[in-house]
């Protein structure tokens, strides 16, 4: 009976997430759109540029003004029916929404990917990994400063170390961007050895070591700023953490039983905490993919968060709408790829409980 | 300490409503400021004085300013005015215009201006027949330039190895100096703008205002649209402050209501709050709200109660859930229940009072977040586009090259003044923290 349970437990933790997605998803439309309002945007916007064509088009230079007209009714009224925005608005929502969720994210209205093509999922592609790769390290960094730091403390509580550092954890009261002007400031600004932003020097490299070289220094200053910011803090709870688990009482019990310490650290402390630990780094690490709205702007940095920024500055809604589907799916995936981990290693969860 | 310096913050900036008024009257109003000028105290930092703002206008009387009009004639009238100053500062002012006015019936004055310096040397800037009101700049004045170097070329037989530009001609020493540009000079003393004209009829007159545009400004400084940086400061501060603290205090207290009552009544309500709250947890809440706001353009107002609504719901909402479930079974409450206490009541006037004080300090902790998060919009183009704010000023001085061009007060002010009122509120919020969490004076 035990495995069936598990199942059920999974299939209706999946079926609520799936929900909620759809829910998140919808709204996230309907936000954008604003009942239509929007599309009124893109209508007028249509109908401006197929008068224009037309008018600039040679062949149609003999029309009079009723022939004109016509064609550029005729015109317009096609384009609407390849949009499909001739339905009514919840209709449309409906049929976007659907388009959402099986990640067929349709056309941009107005950004390109750098290949040329308008194809929002082409777009979200080709500025992820830069995202990816910047944030993704960040949070590694992060995760084990935290973590060694945070062990360290935690045997040395009480300490001037430990109060010094429970001291500079405020400093995580300003956020990443905040520190990442000052370095531009210092680095970029005065002492001129750093770059301003950007991923890569212009033109870019030919040599793929030069190029990862090239990126590498790009990389420098938007991950000081985030690691100045955020490492004291995470070292800070760690330790907090790791300190309240030091006072249960099998840990005591393994002391008592004269365990050597670096083993009591490892099997009685490390053990029980991770699981928490991670599923606070992956849900960090998800948000921070298009948390960085900030970040990426302030460094110039091509990846999602700069791209949410451009396509919110020209009302480019399915690049707002394809963006927001994506980090909606992410964040549900590790949520329940997380549930499904914990639903193998967690007694409590693997026997069924109420 | 703390507290002073946040209350300190308060009295100044109340009278400073008007602000706005002033910060969006654009170029015209601030027309005599100069451009990206440092702050005064500059002058004291660098051991040098820099320039400040000098305006002499011929229609005011004042020392300095002369102005005669004489008869020649039946129709004819000679004009002659005099504006003098002394310029001792030893950096050349960053630019110099004339504003003039001008009355006539028939046919426009005729008007020559000559610039003298210290040294008794003159140079004929213009001479013109001005048909309406008008500025002359002769910081774009190429006449003035080419003529300065054709002085200095007979002077010295050499020309300057650098651009050589209108302020340098009128201010500096013309010797051997001029030709580097590290070795330049200025030429300190009593300098005179000259206008004589020709008025060919009994009711024209003419008027000029001279304004030599200085490198300082104010206690702040001015930014590329000659704006004062520091109206910008002090009203952001208010608004800084009461963006933060409204914020904060209600989502903590929305926040809270949401969990006690999802967590009392249980089952259909509970079910239903916790699903709702998972659908904002997966909802980026920065993302839409830039959404939001790049669309309907709202006021700083209408952007705090987009926050409220958006930050409402989360992980807030499940911690004080936790927190009511465990109240919930305590005694008290058992008894209040037992003496027939409403629902409505045991809520309010139970439970919540009771998690109250423990709240007090993230809710303090909570502040500088949305006082960032109003800069962060601000810095993405997306604020308030009418309030003078602190992160305005960042947008402005990032967008506007203040990295770029050594302009760093324009970007440190606003800063110093996020970092100070967030050690500030880090501050109360810690002291706080151990008197609302005695257990915590042990660590």
């Amino acid at each position: 009976m035990k495995i069936p349970n598990q199942a059920v437990y999974l299939a209706r933790r999946a079926l609520v997430l799936m929900l909620t997605v759809i829910a998140a998803v919808y709204i996230t439309i309907l936000v954008a759109n604003m009942g239509g309002y929007v599309d009124e945007i893109v209508k007028s916007e249509l109908l401006f540029q197929i008068t224009t064509s037309v008018r600039q088009n040679p062949a149609f230079r003999g029309l009079n003004e009723t022939a004109f007209n016509r064609l550029v009714n005729q015109l317009y009224e096609q384009r609407l029916e390849q949009l499909g925005l001739n339905q009514p608005f919840f209709v449309r929502s409906i049929i976007y929404m659907r388009d959402a969720l099986t990640l067929d994210l349709g056309r941009a209205l107005f950004l390109t990917s750098d290949s040329g093509s308008k194809s929002v999922r082409l777009i979200i592609l080709e500025r992820l990994p830069s995202t990816i790769l910047l944030f993704t390290t960040i949070q590694l960094m992060l995760f084990f400063i935290g973590l060694l730091g945070g062990l360290f403390l935690s045997r040395r509580y009480g300490t001037k170390t430990d109060r010094v550092l429970s001291y500079l954890a405020t400093l995580s009261a300003f956020p990443g961007w905040f520190y990442g002007i000052f370095l531009i400031l210092v680095f970029a600004s005065w002492l001129r050895v750093l770059p301003y932003g950007g991923m890569v020097d212009i033109p870019p490299p030919e040599d793929r070591f030069l190029y990862a070289l090239s990126v590498l220094k790009h990389m420098v200053l938007p991950m000081m700023s985030w690691l100045v910011a955020y490492s004291f803090f995470s070292i800070y709870t760690r330790r907090t953490f790791f300190l309240i688990y030091s006072s249960e009482d099998f840990v005591e019990v393994a002391k008592a039983k004269g365990i050597p310490e670096p083993q009591v650290r490892r099997r009685y402390i490390l053990r029980p905490t991770l699981p928490p630990i991670v599923t606070d780094f992956s849900l960090t690490l998800v948000a921070s993919w298009t948390g960085a709205i900030v970040t990426e702007t302030v460094f110039n940095w091509p990846g999602t968060g700069r791209l949410f920024f451009e396509a919110s500055v020209i009302f480019d809604t399915p690049v707002l709408v394809g963006l927001v589907v994506i980090y909606a799916y992410l964040v549900a995936v590790t949520v329940f790829i997380l549930e499904l981990v914990y639903a193998l290693l967690d007694p409590r969860i693997r026997t069924g409980g109420s | 300490m703390v507290l002073i310096s946040v209350s300190v913050y308060t009295i100044i900036t109340i009278p400073y409503d008007e602000a706005v008024i002033l910060w969006r009257a654009g170029e015209q109003h601030w027309l005599d400021v100069p451009r990206n000028a440092y702050p005064t105290w500059f002058s004291i930092v660098l051991q040098k004085r820099l320039p400040e703002t000098i305006i002499a206008d011929t229609s005011k009387p004042a020392v300095g300013s002369v102005k005669v009009i004489v008869p020649a004639g039946e129709q004819l009238r000679v004009l002659k005015s005099e504006l003098s100053f002394r310029f001792e500062y030893d950096d050349f002012p960053s630019e110099i215009n004339v504003f003039y006015r001008v009355h006539y019936s028939v046919s426009p004055p005729q008007i020559t201006l000559t610039w003298v310096k210290p040294d008794g040397s003159q140079i004929e800037l213009r001479k013109m027949a001005p048909s309406s009101d008008g500025s002359y700049y002769l910081m774009t004045d190429p006449r003035i330039v080419s003529e300065g170097l054709n002085r200095i070329q007979t002077a010295t037989g050499e020309r300057p190895d650098y651009e050589l530009t209108a302020p340098v001609v009128l201010f500096g020493v013309e010797d051997a100096s001029i030709l580097k540009q590290e070795t330049l000079q200025v030429m300190k003393g009593n300098y005179r703008l000259v206008i004589e004209g020709l008025l060919f009829d009994p009711h024209s007159d003419f008027d000029a205002k001279l304004v030599v545009y200085g490198k300082v400004y104010g206690w702040a400084g001015t930014d590329h649209l000659r704006r004062d940086i520091g109206i910008a400061l002090l009203w952001g501060t208010p608004v800084a402050l009461a963006f933060g603290v409204v914020a904060a205090i209600s989502i903590t207290l929305i926040q809270m209501t949401i969990g006690a009552l999802s967590a009392w009544y249980s089952r259909v309500l509970d079910a239903a709050i916790q699903r709702i709250n998972e659908v904002a947890i997966v909802l980026p809440l920065l993302p839409v709200l830039i959404m939001v706001q790049t669309l309907y353009k709202l006021n700083i107002w209408l952007i705090l109660l987009i926050v409220i609504a958006l930050f409402s719901l989360g992980p807030g909402v499940k911690f004080y859930r936790a927190q009511f479930l465990q109240l919930k079974e305590l005694p008290y409450v058992e008894a209040a229940k037992a003496y027939g206490v409403g629902n409505f009541r045991i809520v309010f006037f139970h439970l919540m009072p009771r998690v109250l004080p423990s709240a007090i300090p993230p809710i303090v902790f909570a502040v500088p977040d949305f006082v960032f998060l109003e800069a962060v919009l601000a810095i993405l183009g997306l604020g308030d586009p009418l309030t003078p704010t602190w992160g305005k000023v960042i947008e402005d001085a990032f967008y506007g090259g203040a990295l770029f061009k050594g302009y760093y007060y324009w970007i440190l002010e606003p800063s110093l003044l996020l970092v100070v009122t967030t050690m500030g509120f880090v501050s109360l919020g810690l002291a706080l923290d151990k008197v609302f969490n005695p257990r915590l004076r042990e660590v």
